[in-house]
């Protein structure tokens, strides 16, 4: 019996040989293991547990204090102490990922459309393997890229919103390419050829049946590309910097953005040191919260956006 | 029967005169002449990394040492901070790997399959937390609970070098730089991890069982065996991203730049070119803010290869497992 199905499945052999002497105590010892085994397993998954419940739990118990009126109504202008608010970062946080999005959306779509509908041979090759790769950039790292790009043509020491953009485009334009390619692959050759048997061109395949069919997918995918890179810090830090005051030009100083703000007034609280500790607690909660509402808004597109596919 | 034939007949005839001239619009050509230029500007893009760092790198290689700070040039400067990158991040995947395999075998194989899901869903949601709450929250609530796991270790274990002590009070220390990277790429690990698992053919899976093998028996017999290389491609991409970390680091590390120590638990230890980056950068000038773009373009360098590794080794298992 066991030999029958040794061929079939190579790991049937090793088990069969383990089993060829099988006693009672050594049964006793496999189910042993087994349990054992059993439960490191669970334990791994519940120790994998405790840093999320208990990071978003301390991320509450200790944002929830300053999550009032004031902090999303004031900037941090004449502020010290008491008081203050994140109105001029949440402002510089939406205006750079906007620009951002501006930048990546478009490049990493027809990126993924070139990949999925045009490419061939070495550089579709080349293009996916380098996406790929491009997603482990660290994001110092693109921070500094967009530093000394615009450094080389403002001068050294240039902080401004547009850099910060760029940075975060270097780490968002391989997301959105990976997952409009997924989404791409996923809409039937079938739509295609009807549409070219219409005599309809590629191009106008593309855009009037292919994209359509997939915004779902894009939608989910753009939106998570988006919660990926707004709460990136470290490039900031080194291209945009922090204000006090409200600047909403991206193309002129430094702006405050959410995750930079939570940054300094941890690091640098100044004295008394508590108020600015709490309203960096209250800014990573809030950046939490932006987090997870992307991702349920990506989640809701998926599932209300799907096309019917009658199956 | 006559009809289908004449037509294939009137297919193969047609075919040979529409290959040679197929009509391109100028709006095909458009469309498709942008998005290619799309695809090639991404490869500029990784190009113009490597090369504007270089570029900006190269004063500080150019520039007599002790202009640059710490006085005795770029190599002296970088080293100590490519050491304490590596040691952070080979401890970080030394605590992500057991865990992230038990994960994914925990969704895979023992979970309850409708439950499943959801709880990949969980441990997703650890990758979309920022790298700066990571920061706080290591900083504020694992910290100060380490810091009696310290002092035991350096107390009882302080033969060996990585807790010869004395030990932080503060749990500032590389260990919690580790168990926090670790926790960061842990979902990067188990998503790849988890992934391959569900590939197992299940008449593999299902000839073990009937050959009497416990469920054990039966993992590691025909689930770890079918996904070791994306468990190792999977921990090699964990291991760029631990690289690369930042502001969890800064936050986290009480740092002595230009230390090389293997202590673990004391509060001198040496710094990762991320997190110093972020320190200095904001206040750096002139020939410091190039040596830090030199250390930037090491770290670029090092994960570059760290990625291309795994990458390699993740496709090699994709085409294989395509292929059968």
């Amino acid at each position: 019996m066991s030999q029958n199905s040794a061929p079939q499945a190579p790991a049937g052999a090793s088990v069969a040989t383990s089993l060829a002497g099988a006693g009672l105590r050594s049964r006793r010892r496999r189910k042993a293991t087994d349990r054992l085994m059993t439960f490191l397993v669970y334990g791994a998954f519940a120790v994998t547990l405790i840093p999320l419940l208990s990071l978003v739990f301390e991320v509450v118990r200790r944002g929830i204090a300053r999550l009032d009126g004031e902090f999303f109504n004031s900037s941090m202008v004449g502020i010290v102490g008491k008081g203050g608010g994140v109105y001029h970062a949440i402002f510089g946080t939406l205006i750079i990922t906007g620009l951002t999005v501006v930048i990546s959306v478009p490049i990493g779509l027809l990126t993924a459309i070139y990949l999925v509908e045009y490419g061939t041979g070495r550089l579709k090759k080349a293009i996916t393997f380098l996406v790929d790769v491009m997603t482990g950039i660290p994001s110092i790292v693109a921070g500094l890229f967009a530093y000394a790009l615009f450094a080389i043509f403002f001068g050294p020491g240039i902080r401004l919103g547009i850099i910060g953009s760029v940075a975060l485009s270097v780490l968002m334009i391989p997301v959105v390419v990976r997952s409009a390619e997924e989404v791409l692959k996923l809409v039937p050759t079938e739509l295609r050829e009807a549409s070219y048997a219409l005599g309809v061109p590629k191009w106008r395949t593309i855009v009037k049946v292919i994209l359509p069919t997939a915004i779902a997918g894009l939608g989910t995918g753009v939106t998570l590309a988006i919660a990926r890179i707004i709460g990136e810090t470290a490039p900031l830090l080194v291209t945009v910097g922090i204000t006090n005051a409200t600047n909403l030009d991206p193309v002129n100083g430094r702006m405050a953005t959410l995750p930079v703000f939570a940054y300094y007034q941890l690091t640098q609280p100044g004295v008394p040191p508590e108020f600015a500790i709490d309203r960096a607690w209250t800014a990573a909660l809030v950046l939490i919260m932006l987090v997870m509402g992307l991702n349920l808004v990506a989640r809701l597109i998926s599932r209300f956006f799907a096309p019917k596919t009658g199956r | 029967m006559t009809t289908q034939h004449s037509q294939a007949a009137r297919d193969v005839d047609r075919r040979p005169g529409l290959s040679p001239a197929p009509v391109r619009r100028l709006g095909d050509r458009l469309f498709a002449g942008t998005s290619r230029s799309a695809g090639v500007l991404i490869l500029a893009i990784l190009a113009g990394v490597a090369a504007f760092l270089v570029v900006q790198a190269l004063p500080a290689l150019t520039a007599p040492r002790s202009e640059v700070p710490g006085g005795h040039g770029v190599a002296a400067y970088v080293g100590p901070l490519l050491f304490g990158t590596v040691l952070a991040a080979l401890l970080a995947l030394l605590i992500a790997t057991p865990l992230a395999v038990g994960v994914a075998l925990f969704i895979t194989q023992y979970a309850p399959r409708r439950l499943a899901q959801g709880l990949g869903y969980l441990v997703d949601l650890l990758a979309a937390i920022p790298s700066i709450v990571y920061g706080f929250w290591g900083i504020a609530w694992l910290a100060p609970r380490l810091t009696p796991l310290y002092g035991w270790l350096a107390d009882h274990l302080g033969f060996l070098p990585f807790f010869s002590g004395p030990a932080s009070v503060t749990g500032k220390t590389m260990f919690t730089v580790g168990i926090v990277l670790g926790v960061m790429i842990l979902p990067i690990v188990s998503a790849l991890t988890r992934e391959v698992f569900l590939q197992v053919p299940s008449l593999h899976r299902e000839a073990a069982l009937a050959l009497g093998a416990t469920r054990w028996e039966m993992i590691r017999l025909a689930v770890l065996p079918y996904g070791r290389s994306g468990i190792i491609g999977g921990a090699m991409l964990g291991l760029g991203r631990a690289l690369g970390e930042t502001l969890a680091v800064a936050i986290v590390l009480s740092a002595s730049p230009g230390l090389v120590s293997f202590n673990l638990v004391s509060s001198n230890n040496p710094s990762t070119i991320a997190s110093n980056i972020a320190l200095q950068f904001p206040d750096s000038t002139g020939i410091g803010v190039n040596t830090l773009i030199a250390s930037g373009l090491a770290l670029f360098v090092l994960t570059f290869v760290v990625n291309v590794l795994a990458r390699g080794i993740v496709n090699r298992r994709a085409e294989f497992s395509g292929g059968s």
